[in-house]
């Protein structure tokens, strides 16, 4: 006996008592006499479904299975009318500013069985794909961001319609960890043909989840049709009324299903490869559903999406997918043991201590941010010359790119100032930030100069990447004023912000740090005065076994190749070249001073940078490969381990310095661990950072003898 | 420097349906500014030959500049409207008269060479903005008895208007309303008014009003069609206990919008325009702000004057119908009938509503589609009542007459 729709969603609903659930509005309204046709004769009665959750556009309209149940009853609404025909066709749109942003991710965390996860997939097929089914057509009516099921329930309409002004419209599910599994596997390759759909399910989804905006929806031919924002609906009803009529007629190109289609797909296993490296299954198995739509049998896509997206959501990757996706949207925006806002003190005059590229950036950061004075201050005019130079030529670029306008360009480069003299600089400034030489001794007698004629509310901040603030503040007449703002590199595109409080700094310093973090757009994480902080640390101790393997005997692409599993943005030494060998020597130099057992100064490492080597890898034939120069230099042992081998002890490695990092209390939870990886080194949603995984693969329990986060956090609830 | 006149032409008009205001109202969840913009943008459309960069002002009236129908409208309807950030716009307040006042006041700049096309238009919403919110009335109108204090309600002037006539009794304002809804109906099944509305989407998400989520609005609210004698015998007197003046023989309390494009008769021609009707002359007059509804008697005089033109020589009349009896004294006073089949061919405000600040273009709108059906007809004229005392009227020539553009 097969169970019916109503009563899957009602069992579903069921298991998510906290939904917000959307209702499905049924209003019936007279389609528009066409303008000039002569006739004043309109072009019928419409039911129009307005999604709405009821909220203001801040909390938009989501599905879960109390608002496909809804969903469902508007549907048998309309349906019977369409087939009585007391109708000629039915719309489906959104409340103000927003169509629909897809499955209420909340009741996807709380799923516990397989089954359940075929319901939630199976549910939404059985009450979308209705709307194909009805004696009359059916058209969606994108009128503000849609993304994932919002996308989808459009799908299964005749036509769309788009507004221009949309902002934001997405098939996100793979960047999360899943497919686009209510329909749009299936119908969107057989819609705009595949090598489009490949480019918003796969690419779009993998490129930090970028959205398309209204005119984009309309180009690639999800849309029949765009209007303008401001008579978006009256636009599209008047257009519905003429395609009802006859009036127009919407041609769409002809799907190509010959080679272009496997091209397609093949081209989205390349990008998924650049992407995730095969460590994450869910572009895989959405472009697996694609290559079937080939066939056009839409029934078997809709099957296959239930058994990807039922897998999907019992396994690790999406559960880590989601667990990031909140970390960096809401954990983020509330940085664990931040003080009261409101003892923060404003910032109305910055100061740069150096006028290096560091710290020139930082200046052109500030400026933009803050639209405050900046000074930059070194010890000769060339160099402040120079750093002047760069901020305003970084504006010219800006302006060059329009990404501002003159008036605006003028105005930042009137901000913008370099002086010798730090009295005259300082005086009045509120933040001063120093980027100068990574030498405890040359920062404190900077720190003790700044002092000398600053205010004395002034926050002293420092870009040091693995000095002791403490240590930094500690022969001030105010270390309570010091705070560590570690950025990370390229300041402009990573997020994080490692902010460092020191033994006495006080909690004013610390709120104004953070508010000025705020202001910088950066995602601010607490961390204790600890050697490297948290990303440099990790990453100083992953690529340090990775080195210590190497040093021992383990061939270099076989110590490369046994972390590729993971989906890191690039393999370690690669990334050890962009960060450059002297400064990785250096970094692993400071924590092997704290903490000799553990790290290790590759004798190696220093030779290659002894020897002046930029990197490991030269690119001549494209491809990267041993520097040969390098490979000679290298002295190795004779432990050969496999990539299996090394990935455990590299694994093992992470996972005991995490723990002894919470042990030490360097952050508050396991989660700004992750958060400081997914945003300050860029490691992937899948891995949820990195300690979901560890937790995943049991390296946590092997290592720690339990797991870092509880059941559910990142993993399927018990 | 030696100057010339310009002949002031009428392009086009368009409004949005008109609703009832208040909480039941179609147009309860939807701003003023947008009904005006969405006009506007209708304008725009009809008229794809008009270049939005050429129109040199937007002139957008409402009474009640509060809100979202403050913050200088004439302005921010047209950046909101999408068009070019170079054309200006302001607002203006004749109470309802000022969509009218907005068309005369740009048409004046037009004559005198100042501009060659504009949007001239009103809104008012009287749902959100109920009359009389935020007055301030100066004490000493009343200490000094500068007014009767009857002056402040538009229903009471025209209580006080039936005073004056003595013959226009209850009975033929009752009759003279029927008669709106009756042609207002027969306009609408004719398709004359349809042309001319702006479709407006609306959202209503009180389930005790109607269906919620989102409709379109096609058609005016206000309408009774097959009002009868019998209906409006009954009701209430609001204004005077056995008074003259019920909801049935005036307009109600309404919401719309209303835009047109103005121009220059040589811009109209060279950018390829219709020409709708051309400007003859206009006149405002103050009257005793207690009989307010006589203003269009001595204000079509004047007009008429400036003009050279007699009552005889106009045969189509678009007067608004703020009340029957303001209609009625009008009629009177030329020796007009009743039911002269001259006067508001297609009904008027006591069946379509009448949104303050917006009707004086719906005149217009309706007044230009009769010339078009009448090309024996010359001359028109538009005429309203204004509160506080005041008549306002614009004398039209039809230009598909055959003498259209020459000596009278």
């Amino acid at each position: 006996m097969s169970t019916t729709t109503a009563e899957l969603l009602k069992g579903a609903a069921e298991l998510f008592p906290g939904e917000v659930v959307t209702s499905a509005h049924v209003r019936h309204l007279d389609l528009p006499a066409v303008p000039n046709s002569g006739s004043a004769a309109g072009a019928g009665k419409f039911a129009l479904i307005t999604l709405d959750n009821g909220f203001d556009h801040t909390k938009p309209t989501t599905f879960g299975p109390g608002s496909l149940a809804n969903l469902d009853l508007a549907i048998d609404q309309v349906e019977k009318e369409a087939a009585e025909g007391t109708i000629v066709g039915v719309g489906i749109t959104g409340k103000p500013f927003i169509f629909a942003v897809g499955a209420d991710l909340k009741g996807v965390e709380l799923l516990k069985n397989h089954d359940d996860a075929l319901a939630i997939g199976k549910g939404g097929h059985e009450v979308f794909k209705r709307l194909s089914g009805l004696a009359v057509p059916t058209f969606a009516y994108y009128n503000g961001a849609a993304m994932g099921g919002g996308v989808e329930v459009g799908l299964h309409c005749s036509y769309r319609t788009v507004s221009k002004a949309l902002p934001a419209f997405s098939l996100p599910e793979v960047f999360l960890g899943l497919v686009p599994g209510w329909g749009g596997c299936a119908l969107l390759p057989n819609l705009i043909g595949a090598e489009r759909a490949v480019s918003v399910i796969i690419e779009n989804s993998l490129s930090q989840n970028r959205q398309l905006k209204g005119k984009q929806v309309f180009e690639l031919g999800i849309a029949d049709a765009l209007f303008e924002g401001a008579d978006f609906l009256e636009q599209s009803l008047i257009w519905t009324a003429n395609v009802l009529k006859g009036d127009v007629k919407v041609e769409r190109p002809e799907v190509d299903r010959g080679e272009a289609w496997d091209q397609a797909v093949a081209k989205g296993r390349v990008i998924a490869d650049s992407k995730v490296h095969g460590a994450a299954p869910a572009a895989y198995r959405a472009l697996d559903i694609i290559a079937a739509a080939k066939s056009g049998d839409l029934q078997a896509g809709f099957d296959a999406e239930d058994q990807a997206l039922a897998d999907l959501i019992m396994g690790g990757e999406l559960r880590s997918g989601i667990y990031a996706f909140n970390l960096v949207q809401k954990r983020a925006k509330r940085p664990a043991g931040a003080p009261d806002k409101n003892l923060a003190r404003p910032v109305t005059k910055v100061g740069v201590v150096g006028a290096g590229l560091m710290a020139s950036q930082l200046a052109l950061l500030f400026l933009r941010r803050l639209e405050v004075p900046v000074v930059l201050t070194d010890i000769d005019q060339a160099r402040v010359d120079k750093g002047v130079g760069y901020v305003h030529a970084e504006i010219d670029k800006l302006l060059g790119k329009h990404r501002i306008n003159q008036d605006k360009a003028n105005r930042l480069k009137a901000l913008v100032t370099g002086v010798l003299d730090k009295a005259e600089g300082f005086s009045d400034a509120d933040f001063i930030i120093e980027a100068v030489f990574e030498e405890i001794g040359v920062k404190q007698q900077v720190f003790a100069e700044v002092e000398a004629v600053a205010p004395a509310h002034a926050i002293l901040a420092t870009n040091t990447s693995s000095l002791s603030i403490t240590e930094m503040a500690s022969k001030l007449k105010n270390p309570e004023r010091v705070v560590g703002f570690h950025f990370f590199n390229p300041v402009a595109i990573l997020p994080l912000l490692e902010i460092v409080r020191g033994e006495q700094t006080d909690d004013a310093a610390l709120a104004t740090a953070f508010a000025v973090a705020r202001k910088l757009k950066k995602t601010a994480v607490l961390v204790k005065d600890a050697p490297a902080f948290v990303v440099n640390r990790i990453l100083t101790r992953f690529m340090g076994e990775i080195q210590n393997v190497i040093d021992e005997g383990t061939p270099v692409e076989v110590a490369e190749k046994a972390v590729e599993p993971l989906g890191l943005p690039m393999s370690p030494l690669v990334l050890l070249e962009l960060v450059g060998p002297a400064i990785g020597l250096h970094v692993s130099e400071t924590l092997n001073r704290a903490f000799p057992d553990r790290f290790t100064v590759s004798e190696n490492l220093a030779a290659v940078v002894k020897a002046g080597k930029r990197g490991f890898y030269v690119y001549d034939s494209g491809k990267p490969e041993l520097d040969p120069e390098v490979a000679a230099l290298l002295k190795q042992g004779d432990t050969v381990l496999t990539e299996e081998q090394t990935r455990d002890r590299v694994l093992d490695a992470v996972a005991q310095e995490i723990g002894l990092m919470l042990a030490e209390g360097v952050v508050a939870e396991a989660q700004d661990i992750d958060l400081c990886l997914i945003t300050g080194a860029g490691w992937p949603f899948h891995l949820g950072g990195i300690t979901p995984y560890l937790d995943r693969e049991g390296v946590s329990q092997r290592v720690n003898g339990k797991p870092f986060l509880a059941q559910g956090l990142a993993s399927v609830p018990a | 420097m030696p100057r010339t006149i310009r002949d002031v032409v009428f392009v086009d008009g368009v409004r949005t349906p008109f609703g009832k205001a208040g909480p039941k109202g179609i147009y309860h969840e939807t701003r003023a500014d947008d009904l005006v913009v969405k006009a506007i943008r209708e304008l725009l459309r009809r008229n794809p030959e008009l270049d939005p960069a050429k129109i040199d002002e937007v002139a957008i009236a409402a009474t009640t500049q509060i809100g979202d129908q403050g913050l200088t409208l004439g302005r921010t309807a047209g950046i909101l409207a999408g068009l070019p950030q170079s054309v200006p716009g302001y607002s203006i307040d004749r109470m309802c008269a000022g969509a009218l006042t907005a068309v005369t006041a740009t048409a004046g700049s037009i004559a005198f060479g100042a501009y060659d096309a504009v949007i001239a238009g009103g809104v008012e919403h009287m749902g959100r903005h109920p009359m009389g919110e935020g007055v301030d009335p100066n004490p000493r109108f009343v200490s000094e008895k500068l007014v009767d204090e009857s002056a402040l309600f538009m229903g009471m002037t025209a209580e006080n208007l039936h005073d004056r006539y003595p013959t226009i009794t209850k009975q033929r304002a009752d009759e003279y309303a029927v008669r709106s809804q009756e042609k207002a109906a027969k306009a609408y099944a004719n398709g004359k008014i349809q042309q001319d509305l702006v479709p407006i989407s609306v959202r209503n998400t009180n389930a005790e009003v109607g269906e919620t989520g989102w409709g379109l609005v096609t058609a005016d609210e206000p309408m009774r069609p097959g009002t009868t004698l019998d209906n409006l015998a009954g009701l209430k007197t609001p204004f005077r206990t056995h008074g003259r003046v019920t909801a049935g023989n005036a307009a109600g309390l309404n919401d719309g919008a209303t835009a047109s494009i103005l121009a220059s008769e040589d811009f109209a021609r060279e950018n390829n325009l219709p020409v709708k009707m051309r400007l003859v002359s206009y006149a405002y007059v103050g009257v005793e702000p207690e009989v307010m509804g006589y203003g269009p008697i001595p204000a079509t005089e004047k007009a008429l004057a400036k003009a050279g033109l007699s009552i005889e020589d106009i045969n189509l009349f678009e007067i608004n119908e703020a009340f029957a009896v303001q209609v009625l004294a009008f009629l009177e006073h030329y020796g007009i009938a009743d039911d002269d089949a001259r006067v508001n061919q297609y009904g008027g405000a006591i069946a379509y509503g009448h949104p303050l600040a917006s009707s004086g273009v719906r005149l217009m709108t309706q007044l230009a589609r009769q010339f078009e059906e009448q090309p024996e007809v010359r001359y028109g004229l538009t005429t309203m009542c204004v509160g506080f005392g005041m008549g306002a009227t614009v004398i039209w020539e039809n230009p598909h007459h055959k003498d259209a553009g020459g000596d009278k």
